[in-house]
């Protein structure tokens, strides 16, 4: 796991994402996506900058299988913004990181 | 002489810009090399690579991606994360507006690459991420034992299609031909699986749905007949559209957007060469992507040497 990532399951999702003290950014993925992966540096360079602001959470779809059900997604990679436990936005498929950072910008 | 950041600029990190960053580097140019996403272009989204010469039993898409961004930075290739908005190639040296900043070089080699086309039909974009998908390794094991239909006939449609029916129980192969376009042994492999059933002469009308692609409806180009398919997702493979939103008029290009270039992969602009699946090529693969890089390097290397 990268630092500054914090690796989050199907039990304590509520916890970590929905009633984080800041917002959070949850990385849905799997192991078997080339998209997910090639997308990592990015999403660790986010958490560099943004990490003190910002909470960081990737969600292996593969293991948890409802968290993903919850918010409809089909595809990965989805990135979902959350502030105060709501969807602030949702992002699917390979984006570029200016269309990161403003839907970051939008959480603070 | 007003200083210039680079000798040359690489615009797109697929197979054909990391071959051109490969062999700028080789040649001690001082090169950048600009990706929006993440380097590897397509073949990220590819399951699975058997064409390719030197790996017989074949390679996965992002392994080879990442072996040739490694062998690039081996020699000293400079990749940076940057979207290009537009280019002034007004002058013997080149500006590259960023949507951060402004670089300019004396040769630029643009290996943007392309994206899926979009078939523009009613409910494409509404069920986009909920159903309606182009890469099947990223999105194929959400349809285990689900039905999916894909529309297309050529080399992508038929290998991705054979890949989803790793999980779906039943993959509708929609083609508007009697026959597919694909190669030879794609075409066998397709025709003896069991999962895949191609639905010949027909073509998707609609995708339907709650909050989730549920029904596609196809039509049969020949009989008129129109039917509906209960599906869960609906795959698009229908070919490419360039990635050339920021080339201006100076820089030639064909009724379909594709970046025209003569034997050197040199453009209508000196100085500005193109490689790869945006530039007109009879044929789209990483085999024709990393020669057409190898050889617009090779000029653009003529090119500043010149200059010097």
């Amino acid at each position: 796991m990268a630092e500054g990532i914090l690796e989050i399951d199907d039990s304590n999702f509520d916890t970590e994402v929905l009633q984080a003290d800041k917002p959070v950014m949850v990385d849905f993925w799997a192991p078997w996506c080339g998209p997910c992966k090639a997308i990592g540096p990015m999403v660790e360079e986010l958490a560099g900058a943004f990490g003190d602001q910002v909470k960081f959470a990737k969600c292996n779809v593969d293991e948890n299988p409802v968290t993903p059900g919850k918010y409809g997604i089909r595809a990965i990679p989805t990135l979902i913004f959350f502030k105060d436990g709501n969807v602030s936005e949702q992002i699917t498929g390979m984006a570029a990181k200016s269309k990161l950072e403003d839907a970051i910008n939008k959480l603070l | 002489m007003k200083n210039v950041d680079y000798d040359i600029v690489i615009i797109g990190g697929g197979p054909a810009g990391l071959t051109a960053g490969l062999y700028a580097a080789r040649a001690k140019l001082n090169g950048v090399l600009i990706e929006k996403l993440a380097p590897g272009g397509q073949v990220l989204v590819t399951d699975w690579v058997e064409n390719y010469p030197g790996f017989p039993e074949g390679i996965s898409g992002i392994d080879l991606v990442g072996k040739m961004a490694d062998q690039a930075k081996q020699f000293g290739l400079v990749i940076e994360n940057g979207e290009v908005m537009s280019l002034d190639l007004s002058g013997p040296v080149k500006q590259i507006r960023l949507n951060d900043r402004t670089i300019t070089a004396h040769a630029i080699i643009i290996a943007s690459g392309a994206s899926p086309r979009k078939l523009g039909v009613p409910g494409e974009d509404r069920f986009y991420g909920k159903g309606v998908s182009s890469c099947a390794t990223c999105d194929g094991p959400f349809y285990r034992d689900r039905a999916v239909a894909a529309v297309g006939g050529g080399d992508t449609a038929v290998q991705e299609s054979l890949f989803l029916t790793r999980f779906a129980k039943k993959v509708y192969l929609i083609h508007r031909r009697d026959e597919l376009r694909a190669t030879g042994i794609l075409r066998e492999r397709a025709l003896a699986n069991d999962k895949l059933e191609i639905l010949w002469d027909s073509v998707l009308t609609r995708i339907d749905g709650l909050t989730n692609v549920e029904k596609i409806t196809v039509k049969n180009v020949k009989s008129g007949e129109t039917k509906t398919i209960d599906v869960d997702g609906c795959f698009m493979w229908i070919g490419i559209r360039p990635n050339a939103e920021f080339l201006g008029d100076e820089v030639k290009r064909d009724e379909f957007g594709f970046v025209i270039t003569d034997s050197k992969m040199e453009t209508s602009v000196p100085g500005v060469y193109a490689a790869g699946d945006v530039r007109d090529t009879p044929l789209r693969q990483i085999a024709t992507a990393v020669g057409d890089a190898a050889i617009a390097a090779f000029s653009a290397e003529h090119h500043i040497s010149s200059k010097q």
